[in-house]
């Protein structure tokens, strides 16, 4: 496809529209061979998410295992089919195009992985895996790729000379770079990263999380960054959305949710969190949940949390807490949940756990 | 793309100071290093070195011929068999002895090596790249192409091998061609379920999902990035089927379905071998130790080629 | 009197590419009852090294001495290692899965491995291994002891691996990264069940780790390690507050916690060295702001920062660096109402 065809199909270059992406009521369902062999179970693992992504900002994906955020980003990549609801990319619906008629958007929307080991493939050299892009999609002939490979390279910090080597035989943060790199090459609106930083060192994670940010300065680039890192995702995010057992259970402005926490959920997150400060340890409560994160084959009805959760009643195990404002929050602050906190509330936890001194 | 003013750029001098983290050998590829792994497994080497002296001893055969002044199938009643019609042991003229028909043993096991490898490595290779096609279809593919193709594996991998390649021999005549073909259609199997095996595990890996993701055709994807991460396992199991087929046209023409007399071929010379094995042992033995030799030079081969791609499988 | 005190530790391997050298001359001390944090990122050796003290490091030369109650441990026999494995010395590692033995139930496992060392009836042992399990708050615990590993979750999993190593009361507990592969909440119950184990045994723990938040709650004594040797040692407030070495002071200031949001962070420029050949006599100089000649002549030995202080740090700049300083993280959750003992 031309590149004229392709931005056609992909709507104008200069849209005017603020959101970039909008998914609505998501559903992404994995039938599962059970054990017993009885019933076909299915792994809910995104059960009904809705969410908008602007044009130019970076949203944050929170969760831990098990809550969908990785399945969430392949669905809104349409890396993954979706068993119910509607993904529109830049006004276009692409929920249910085919894989042909997802080409062009491919251009447009990218992602980067988290093993920086196992997204490049080995016995390809470098040079090639970032030209993948090029010769996927018939851009330029074989010089005109190098020479855009090795900008490429330069661009993510990368010796251009090494454009013969190996992945094998580069470091662990240096082919996260080869990834960014790879993902920038059709210069993309929307870039999804998978964990980018999760298995680097740390003072490597913050050169990539540099790269990054620089990136999106120079280029307009809209983020999805799905982390578990909550530190991380603070520092990178302008919005976060909360995720638990295939559902998010809060969204906000990155500020509103470590200030005003709604969700108890949210609020027992952000307190596991290991702050690298004794001081702050040491005055900090922590709260424990107990219990352990119910299986998405089977999640509790009504709201996901309740059996975990220290503020729960009848009513979450009976209806599901809608995603709306609540207490009084603007339209940038939702919530879902029956009972949310107040600024200072402290939850009645499960297990107080509080460090002796220093 | 512009070049903005980022400091993220890479910097000639900031690298050549900090960059110490990338490895300092330029360019090395996993088969490169394979290769060097390979050249310094002691047993291996010479199992090489043997091999390559054993296709030398086939492709120059005629020089046998030339030195000796017996060609292959020519009879010697007179000089080359006793007054009882015997084979002659091993002497002057004949040095590794002759045959019941007065043969010379030592020129019919060069030209025997032909027979050998020649369908030793042909066969396999056909094999192999059925084999690979069809593996590589159905572990990509999965579904309904899957189990097709999963199910004639498993038919083709249970059928009694003798019993087929008997019938097959009956209905089109033994031969050359009915040998190979016969290897052909039982082989493919194994090396397409390990292919499939393979496949199925290296099509989860994040490199083809990030393939999938930059918009790559299947096509692409089979063979840009699936098939080069097979091929390693793909080289073990065919320097390792090698000897396996040699065996089976050696069986194959001492059942009398192969290759038929006075073709010089080390199975036919066993099978003839068996009525005189109690006054000729040469006659068994030379044969035999040429086999044997060759089978254990490649199976020694391929374990060395296995330990060079997959260091840890060894220890 | 210390509990375990390593000298001089060096760890080599020889692999086909040369020598590598995974630990450098590290020393440290482990007194009993504490909780010693050591802190280090890939390549720094502070796993082989811990490994290597308990005789699992395969393939590797090995040199120096850790006196552990007496007995030099680099130095023992194999018998002696396998008496003081487990019994005196309990070990939890990073994946729960791959310790576990996947085909024989968890309670089966602690059982074997208290009569392994304790000629104890089977019924008794069980019996202690139920009272294990619920320590480590397993709920249910007389039911889920015949469980097999697959069966619980990886935090759980992590617990029942922390109920075994304690199964016969070690005096000393190494955690290899127990939490890295977990979540967040998970990690903290974790964490809970380790000071709590400790508090009740009053067992030493030996915690590595590359997350300084870890650190910063659990620890009583830190070791920052690099390219197989120690940079500096510190009690937890000075390794926070007053450090000294320039590479704990580039740690502490590349995590994200430390930025606001979308700001740049500062991160270490460049990536740790190869461990195959010859590093400078500080192996940070190629990447320290602070770099100097005598640093590329000398190598600056692991000593007090003040004369006489506990406090370590093998780096040659001037001892005044290591003054107090006002924390500059940003606590993620500062509404969390602050609970005064």
């Amino acid at each position: 496809m031309t590149d004229q065809a392709a931005s056609a199909a992909t709507g104008a270059i200069e849209s005017r529209s603020e959101t970039l992406l909008h998914i609505e009521d998501i559903r992404k369902y994995f039938k599962v061979r059970s054990h017993a062999g009885t019933s076909r179970a299915e792994v809910k693992a995104v059960d009904g998410v809705t969410l908008d992504v602007r044009r130019g900002e970076t949203l944050g994906l929170v969760g831990e295992t098990g809550c969908g955020k990785s399945t969430l980003a392949r669905c809104m990549a349409r890396l993954y089919d979706l068993t119910s609801g509607k993904v529109v990319f830049e006004d276009h619906d692409i929920s249910r195009t085919s894989r042909r008629g997802l080409r062009p958007v491919r251009r447009q929307m990218q992602m980067i992985f988290q093993d920086p080991y196992g997204s490049l493939n080995p016995r390809r050299r470098v040079g090639s895996i970032i030209g993948d892009p090029f010769a996927i999609h018939q851009i330029g002939d074989r010089k005109d790729r190098k020479g855009k490979v090795q900008e490429l390279m330069q661009l993510v910090g990368l010796n251009p000379e090494h454009y013969n080597r190996f992945p094998n035989e580069f470091s662990g943060g240096q082919r996260q770079r080869i990834g960014v790199a790879r993902a920038l090459a059709l210069q993309p609106r929307l870039i999804v990263c998978d964990e980018p930083v999760s298995a680097l060192d740390v003072s490597i994670q913050a050169q990539v999380l540099n790269l990054l940010t620089d990136l999106q300065q120079e280029f307009g680039l809209t983020y999805v960054f799905i982390t578990h890192d909550l530190s991380v995702v603070r520092h990178v995010s302008d919005r976060i959305a909360v995720m638990y057992l295939g559902k998010v259970v809060e969204v906000a402005r990155t500020d509103d949710i470590f200030s005003t926490t709604r969700h108890p959920y949210t609020k027992a997150l952000l307190s596991a969190l290991p702050v690298p400060d004794p001081d702050a340890a040491d005055s900090r409560e922590r709260i424990v949940l107990t219990g352990d994160m119910p299986s998405p084959i089977n999640p509790p009805p009504a709201c996901r949390f309740h059996t975990r959760c220290p503020k729960a009643q009848e009513i979450c195990s009976r209806e599901e807490p809608p995603l709306v404002p609540v207490l009084g929050d603007d339209g940038s602050h939702l919530t879902a949940c029956h009972f949310p906190l107040e600024v200072g509330e402290t939850l009645r936890p499960g297990t107080v756990a509080q460090r002796e001194g220093g | 793309m512009s070049m903005g003013s980022s400091d993220v750029r890479f910097d000639e001098d900031v690298a050549k100071e900090v960059e110490v983290g990338a490895s300092p050998v330029e360019g090395r590829s996993p088969w490169l290093l394979a290769w060097q792994r390979l050249r310094h497994d002691r047993v291996a080497m010479i199992s090489l070195g043997v091999i390559v002296l054993i296709a030398l001893v086939a492709i120059f055969a005629p020089v046998f011929t030339h030195i000796t002044g017996h060609p292959p199938n020519q009879q010697y009643l007179r000089q080359g068999t006793t007054s009882a019609g015997l084979p002659l042991s091993p002497n002057g003229k004949f040095w590794l002895g002759t045959d019941n028909l007065g043969r010379d043993i030592l020129v019919r096991i060069a030209f025997g090596a032909r027979i050998s490898l020649a369908v030793g490595v042909v066969a396999t290779l056909l094999t192999v790249a059925i084999g690979v096609v069809v593996g590589l279809a159905a572990g990509f593919f999965r579904g309904i192409v899957d189990t097709i193709l999963a199910r004639l594996v498993d038919v083709v991998l249970s059928v009694p091998f003798i019993l087929v390649a008997v019938a097959l021999v009956s209905i089109a005549g033994p031969g050359l061609t009915m040998t190979v073909l016969v290897i052909g259609f039982f082989s493919w199997a194994s090396v397409a379920r390990i292919v499939r095996g393979q496949v199925l595990s290296i099509r989860e890996r994040e490199y083809v999902e990030a393939a999938r993701s930059l918009g790559a055709s299947n096509f692409r994807i089979m063979f840009i990035d699936i098939l080069p991460n097979v091929l390693a396992q793909v080289i073990v199991y065919t320097t390792l089927l090698i000897p396996v087929v040699i065996v089976t046209q050696a069986t194959l023409s001492f059942l009398g379905l192969g290759l038929q007399p006075p073709t010089a071929d080390w199975g036919g010379m066993l099978a003839e071998s068996q009525t005189y094995y109690t006054v000729a042992w040469w006659f068994v033995a030379f044969p035999g130790i040429a086999l044997l030799i060759t089978t254990l030079a490649f199976n020694l081969f391929g374990d060395g080629v296995r330990d060079a791609f997959d260091p840890r499988a060894g220890r | 009197m210390a509990l375990l005190e390593v000298d001089d530790l060096h760890v080599s391997f020889d692999t086909p590419d040369g020598v590598v050298r995974a630990v450098r001359g590290v020393s440290f001390t482990v007194e009993p009852g504490q909780t010693l944090g050591i802190v280090g990122e890939s390549g720094s050796g502070k796993s082989v090294a811990t490994q290597s003290l308990t005789g699992l490091a395969a393939g590797a030369k090995v040199t120096g001495a850790a006196m552990f109650d007496g007995l030099d441990l680099l130095h023992a026999s194999s018998r002696e290692m396998r008496h003081i494995r487990g019994r005196r010395i309990g070990m939890i590692f990073q994946d729960p899965l791959s310790s576990l033995h996947p085909a024989y139930s968890v309670g089966w496992q602690i059982v074997e491995m208290i009569r392994a060392h304790e000629a104890v009836p089977r019924r008794r042992a069980r019996e202690r291994a139920i009272e294990l399990l619920d320590l480590v708050r397993i709920p249910n615990a007389r039911a889920r002891v015949d469980d097999y590993p697959h069966q619980f979750s990886g935090g759980m999993r992590q617990r029942v691996m922390i109920a075994m190593a304690m199964a016969l009361s070690p005096s000393l507990l190494i955690a290899d990264e127990p939490t890295t592969a977990l979540d967040v909440t998970v990690q903290a119950q974790v964490l809970k069940v380790m000071q709590d184990v400790q508090a009740e045994f009053g067992t030493a723990i030996i915690l590595i780790t590359h997350d300084l938040g870890v650190i910063a709650e659990i620890a009583d004594e830190v070791v920052v390690m690099y390219a197989g040797q120690v940079m500096e040692r510190a009690r937890r407030r000075e390794a926070f507050y007053q450090y000294h070495h320039p590479y704990t002071e580039g740690l502490l200031a590349s995590l994200p916690a430390r930025g606001g949001t979308r700001e740049r962070l500062t991160p270490i420029p460049g990536s740790p060295p190869s461990l195959l050949g010859k590093l400078d006599p500080c192996p940070f100089v190629p990447r320290c702001p602070y770099v100097f000649d005598k640093c590329r002549r000398e190598e600056p030995p692991l000593a007090p920062v003040y004369p006489g202080e506990h406090h370590l740090s093998a780096c040659w700049l001037d001892p005044d660096r290591a003054r107090s300083r006002e924390s500059a993280h940003t606590d993620p959750a500062p509404d969390i109402a602050p609970v005064r003992p």
